[in-house]
């Protein structure tokens, strides 16, 4: 099945520290981008001859930009309690896959051409002078970090490699060696709206394909809008959601909780995607871009909410970065939060009456949910601190007959990305994405056999592609991962709370 | 006054406008820098006073080390508590005793102060070990990190020495040091312990600024702990980001 060892799982999730096998992971990187997907980004073509003193201008300017780079490379104090965090190094064993590690890739390079020290004392600091070598090295092992921020919930500073990962993949990209998968992708959502490259047209048959199913299914007039002018709400929503299993479950359920709720929505064909991968390649002007075609979508639609569908990363950048790329929110409705997040929708629904679930639907699932790293520590849900845990489970919860979580270390903020995240559910790194669920993996095994659990719901896109992918390499089924508006799309009733 | 006394009276004057330029400079760099984007660990507080005791917490108690491993907590926990004790217990040699109410705080500290030298040094101790034991921290350990280690062991342990062991002139230490900011200069005892006690002392305080000792202003940057989670609430705009609104087509 792979031309790789599978990693065997532990029966002890999470407390097991991996030996150190250095350079198991040193063959396996991305391809690189391309000119045709570097230059309509405003990148080099391909890696352009003075590239050395090109990166250490670049570095420079990221440090007057990011506060968070410049305090991170220098307050690490190489305690090594990020150290067995990361799931590509439990999955792995690749020392350089432990963050403070990964960091250090980036760190000399710093040392060496900004800091006194490294100028003094040189490798008695780490200090290391930028070569081909370790372009190659930060080549391949930031390209092996989800951005997941896993281990900054365990550093004493809080430092964030996600944040150094970040920087590291933008200084690659400005001297032309970015990778292909992302900025094909950013390159995609600028000429037609969405990841996947799936035109107006291609979508609105899509949608028109669903309303028909649930039509069919249901009985109900479940309506799928495109461009809307004048719809309530504006839904933003991953492009793998039109058309994906599982994904495409939770948009009939997206569908079927607006339609109950009286509530007009529409999609844009202009700004069809909640995914924004200019946050993988750290770019703050590709995010802003992004973020600003759902800006104008939005004022061209004239709605008054925007409601974002079941993803991560998109509901990071939404969360924490939408105000700032593409706020003021001034012309929406001031009685919303902007944006929303579906569940946040769905389980105000729940809460008010303003839909009933029948758990029946759902009978003989029992359900675990992984949190999704984004969501758990790069945003919120609801009004309180943890509502992006509560507010999930309380949706499950409500339907399905049982819901049981995972070992505790594996959730919540301590939650383990899906192997997936970053920017990196691309075939040419599928050893990684194996080899990075492990973690989770082992988890879920532990819960299957303990309590019975059948089924694992996801919250995001990324989530949903990169489990069923790789559940099968470790022996288990791929449709056992569902949308947690899939579950509600089949507990949802039609047409029986209208008074 | 002795050749020694005219050495260590310079040295500690280029060490302390090392210290004080060294990490003024870094906290100027790090406060000029924005955090052009919300990025607090979630879940964060809500407020920034939240935020602030957030902060705190980590400075304090050691919250996120605590939760990720318990025992480099307990032994962080040991030298920097041990560390700050011993650093009270030595406001003794900087203050004049007719400085009230804070003499008295400074003898009722001599007690603790004492002992929490071996906290210090068994910490600093266990720490060390880790870095070769520990084979995963044994890989991300450089040479400056154990001599760090090394260099703050040499501290604790010439000045556990001088009090129990060897006992020091401390008048005479006091006298130097009052002399040093006073600007009259006064003899410094010619005590070998003392003099390699007060040399580590002065090395660590020129590598500060160029070290991972910068984890101590850093930990008050840091933007996932140091930041309030209200970016739905609260437009966040960093000053070089702020033309890039004018660029929008809408
Ligand atoms: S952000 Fe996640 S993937 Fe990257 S180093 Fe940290 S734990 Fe590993
Ligand atoms: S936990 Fe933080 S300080 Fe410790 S090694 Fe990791 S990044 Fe460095």
């Amino acid at each position: 099945m792979a031309d790789f060892q599978i990693p065997v799982l532990s029966d002890e999730p999470a407390e097991f520290v991996p030996e150190l096998q250095p350079g198991t992971m040193a063959h396996l990187r991305p391809f690189v981008a391309k000119p045709d997907h570097n230059v309509p980004l405003g990148f080099p073509g391909e890696l352009v001859d003075d590239w050395k003193d090109k990166a250490i201008g670049r570095m420079g300017d990221l440090l007057n930009r990011y506060r968070s780079l410049r305090v991170y490379l220098d307050s690490c104090v190489k305690c090594g309690s990020c150290a067995d965090k990361c799931h590509y190094f439990l999955g792995t064993n690749d020392p350089k896959n432990m963050p403070v590690a990964r960091q250090d890739l980036l760190r000399s390079v710093y040392r060496r051409y900004f800091t006194t020290s490294g100028k003094l004392f040189g490798p008695l600091v780490g200090a290391r002078d930028l070569t081909q070598e370790v372009l190659e090295e930060w080549y391949t092992y930031f390209h092996q970090c989800s951005q997941c921020r896993r281990c900054s919930v365990f550093c004493p500073y809080g430092i964030d490699t996600a944040e150094i990962s970040m920087a590291a993949r933008d200084i690659m990209d400005h001297v032309g060696y970015g990778m292909k998968y992302c900025n094909e992708i950013i390159t995609k959502v600028h000429k037609i709206g969405n990841n996947l490259g799936l035109p107006g047209p291609a979508l609105q048959d899509t949608l028109d394909g669903l309303e028909e199913d649930v039509k069919d299914g249901t009985g109900h007039d479940v309506k799928f809008p495109m461009d809307v002018k004048g719809a309530e709400v504006l839904l933003v929503t991953p492009s793998a959601d039109f058309f994906a299993e599982p994904h495409v479950d939770g948009l009939i359920g997206y569908a079927k909780v607006f339609h109950q709720a009286g509530v007009s929505w529409t999609v844009s064909s202009y700004a069809s995607e909640a995914g924004n991968f200019g946050m993988f390649i750290g770019s703050y002007e590709q995010m802003f871009k992004i973020s600003n075609r759902i800006r104008k979508a939005a004022l061209e639609l004239g709605v008054k909410r925007i409601v974002f569908g079941e993803c991560g990363h998109a509901w990071r950048v939404a969360y924490s970065f939408l105000n700032t790329y593409a706020g003021p929110w001034d012309f929406l409705d001031p009685r919303y939060p902007v944006p929303q997040h579906i569940l946040e929708f769905t389980n105000d629904l729940i809460r008010n009456g303003g839909i009933r679930l029948d758990k029946d639907a759902n009978s003989g699932m029992v359900l675990t949910v992984h949190d999704s790293c984004n969501v758990a520590r790069a945003s919120r849900m609801g009004n309180v601190p943890g509502g992006q845990f509560s507010v999930p489970r309380d949706v499950i919860r409500a339907c399905v007959p049982k819901f049981v979580d995972m070992h505790p270390d594996t959730i919540h903020d301590k939650t383990f990305c899906c192997g997936g995240g970053g920017g990196l559910l691309t075939d040419d790194l599928m050893e990684l994405r194996v080899k990075g669920a492990k973690p989770r993996m082992e988890a879920l095994k532990q819960v299957i056999e303990q309590q019975g659990v059948t089924h694992m719901a996801a919250m995001c896109a990324i989530c949903k592609s990169q489990f069923t992918k790789v559940l099968p390499y470790y022996g288990m089924k791929m449709d056992m991962i569902v949308s947690v508006h899939g579950l509600v799309s089949n507990a949802i009733q039609l047409g029986v709370n209208k008074d | 006054m002795s050749v020694v006394t005219n050495i260590y009276a310079v040295l500690f004057y280029v060490a302390t406008l090392v210290l004080v330029l060294g990490v003024g400079a870094k906290v100027a760099s790090y406060a000029r820098t924005p955090a052009p984007l919300k990025i607090p660990t979630m879940p964060a507080p809500l407020t920034k006073a939240g935020a602030a005791f957030r902060v705190g917490r980590e400075v304090v108690i050691f919250e996120s080390l605590f939760r990720s491993d318990k025992w480099l907590w307990l032994f962080a926990a040991m030298f920097h508590f041990g560390l700050l004790l011993v650093l009270l217990r030595h406001a003794r040699y900087f203050v004049s005793s007719d400085f009230e109410p804070l003499w008295t705080l400074i003898v009722l500290v001599q007690p603790f102060g004492k002992y929490a030298a071996f906290a210090m040094v068994a910490g600093l101790l266990a720490l060390l070990g880790r870095r070769f034991v520990l084979a995963r921290v044994r890989y991300i350990t450089q040479p400056s990190d154990v001599l760090m280690l090394l260099l703050l062991l040499g501290i604790g342990v010439t000045g556990a020495c001088m009090t129990f062991v060897t006992h020091t002139d401390v008048v005479g230490v006091k006298s130097f040091f009052m002399g040093l900011m006073t600007l009259r200069w006064q003899p410094l005892p010619a005590d070998p312990i003392l003099l390699v006690h007060l040399a580590c002392v002065a090395v660590l305080m020129m590598v500060f600024p160029i070290s991972k000792l910068l984890h101590v202003p850093g930990i008050f940057f840091s933007p996932t702990r140091n930041q309030a989670d209200d970016s739905r609430e609260r437009r966040h705009l960093a000053p070089w980001a702020v033309r890039m609104d004018a660029e929008r087509t809408n």
